[in-house]
């Protein structure tokens, strides 16, 4: 079903794990429907993503789309990062099944969202990035169950 | 020097040597069509006779009670649809469960769709359905009352003789889905009063593709498949003979090992169950700790999502199913892990394994040893698991 780059990619994740005072950090998704991509960028005073990574919940077509999306923006500057689309992040991995074509869209969201905290953390405007849609806080439910 | 666990056995089962041995001669040999009037064809007539006396036996039903089906699937539509043409002077209303098999839920979407009333009961935390909803259900026009004998994912067994009495009570026709429970309980259709019961050959080591419907004396369902007057007329079409072979010998060969068979399963069942629990943090049974079936595990593990699981396991030799989206092919997790009321992420995160007669204490050794490794690592890439840590550790 998955091909042998989506294999390796789930296998063994690239830049997985979080980032201490993170520049940003963006969540995407939500528990409901089994996905949920967190992303932390480090970006340095030049705007490059010095540094990225990933954590994910979700099946294996969304952890290896978090970890290519984290490949593709690592070592480029945030306006280059905008640019890698979903498109991209497929290609990268030589497809996914059709069901699994979200999972891409929600790796370039959790890019965005994490381009979007780092924006407004330091007052800038990045042109062309938009606010991200979903958030996981959205419809969560507060409970926390023990077992 | 690859390992290969099969624990999907609620999916479907390995064809035992002894069916296969039974099967083969009426594929090159004994080929002859039962409707067919020379002594050569008289022997897969015969042979079919057999199977029917087998099967009727071992659920208590006389020969003439027994149909045979392509499977599972289409002994549901066939109870369900031909129920509802047979049975529509007296009304149109059906009652099931919301934890019915999809053969048994989408014949009753169908339905609605052309104008039958189904009432969907609901299921306790454990699977089970509430008595007193059921018979506040029941309306003048309720033809049918449809409910599994045990669920195919969490393996809770119902009250079905319970259910069977108030059907009977009320005048109205019982039909239970009994293809998980086939084989793995003692089934007698008398005593829970069952009017049609749904079965399958290959969760029961026999082959797939073929099925029964018992349909009790006098219950006036008429045909499903038009055509020649095999199976009395209501089932029409040549008869699998080799696969009806394999269905009575392996309906037979899991009557005579049920109870040693079952016991030694719900052992290792249990013993796998105590070793997640108490080894693995974070996880919950879902279905009845007692009332499930001898061979059904279902545990949720929270913070992580099923198909991930499936596959890392995968990559360890074991096979195993889960309720989670990723894997139903749509954006919510299984309907029944929903109905015992767990919370989508939760539902997310389950993994079915179901044991066979072949099982061994070593094999769930080295599956629970793998999990933990393959559980941890997908929570240590889960940012839910890295909330929950965070909050829970400052």
């Amino acid at each position: 079903m998955y091909t042998e780059k989506v294999m390796d990619h789930f296998q063994n994740p690239r830049n997985m794990g979080e980032l201490e005072d993170a520049a940003g950090v963006g969540t995407v998704g939500n528990a409901k429907c089994g996905d949920i991509m967190r992303i932390y960028l480090d970006i340095d005073e030049k705007q490059i993503i010095q540094d990225v990574k990933f954590k994910t919940f979700g099946c294996g077509a969304a952890v290896a789309t978090s970890s290519m999306a984290t490949e593709l923006v690592k070592g480029k500057n945030i306006n280059e990062a905008l640019q890698v689309t979903n498109r991209a992040v497929m290609e990268a991995l030589d497809g996914l099944p059709p069901v699994k074509v979200h999972c891409s869209l929600l790796a370039e969201e959790a890019i965005h969202a994490a381009l979007w905290d780092y924006a407004e953390k330091n007052h800038i405007v990045i042109e062309g990035l938009e606010k991200p849609k979903s958030d996981i806080h959205e419809d969560e439910e507060e409970e926390e169950e023990d077992y | 020097m690859d390992k290969f666990i099969y624990l999907d056995n609620a999916a479907t089962t390995k064809t035992a040597t002894e069916v296969l041995d039974a099967m083969l001669p009426f594929f090159s040999e004994q080929y002859g069509n039962p409707s067919s009037i020379y002594s050569f064809a008289g022997k897969s007539q015969s042979a079919v006779m057999k199977q029917r006396e087998i099967i009727a036996e071992v659920i208590g039903a006389q020969d003439n009670e027994i149909y045979f089906t392509a499977g599972g699937t289409e002994s549901d539509n066939w109870a369900l649809k031909a129920a509802v043409d047979a049975y529509e002077k007296k009304g149109n209303h059906i009652i099931t469960t919301k934890i019915e098999h999809h053969a048994i839920l989408h014949t009753c979407e169908y339905l609605e769709k052309k104008g039958v009333e189904v009432t969907y009961l609901d299921v306790d935390e454990y699977g089970i359905v509430d008595l007193e909803q059921l018979k506040a259900a029941i309306r003048p026009t309720t033809i049918l009352i449809s409910v599994m004998f045990a669920n195919n994912e969490i393996g809770t067994v119902e009250p079905v003789k319970e259910i069977g009495a108030i059907a009977r009570e009320h005048g109205i026709l019982f039909h239970t889905d009994a293809v998980q429970a086939m084989g793995q309980i003692p089934i007698n259709v008398d005593e829970c009063n069952i009017d049609m019961l749904s079965a399958s050959g290959h969760k029961i080591n026999g082959p797939k593709g073929i099925g029964f419907l018992y349909i009790r004396k006098g219950v006036r369902i008429r045909s499903f498949i038009h055509g020649g007057a095999q199976e009395r007329k209501r089932r029409a079409g040549t008869e699998n003979v080799p696969g009806i072979i394999g269905l009575g010998t392996a309906v037979k060969r899991a009557a005579v090992s049920l109870a040693a068979r079952t016991a030694q399963e719900a052992e290792l069942r249990d013993y796998y169950i105590k070793r997640v629990l108490e080894e693995i943090p974070h996880c919950r049974l879902n279905g009845h700790p007692e009332k499930r079936l001898a061979n059904n595990t279902n545990i949720s593990f929270r913070f992580i999502e099923g198909e991930a699981l499936l596959i890392r396991l995968d990559m360890v030799g074991i096979c195993g199913s889960s309720g989670s989206a990723c894997t139903s092919g749509s954006l919510d997790p299984s309907h029944v892990l929903l109905a015992i009321g767990l919370p989508h992420e939760i539902a997310h995160g389950s993994l079915r394994l179901t044991l066979s007669d072949e099982t061994t204490k070593e094999e769930l050794d080295y599956v629970v040893d793998r999990l933990k490794v393959i559980v941890q690592g997908l929570r240590d890439m889960s940012p839910l698991y890295e909330d929950y840590m965070k909050k829970h550790t400052n």
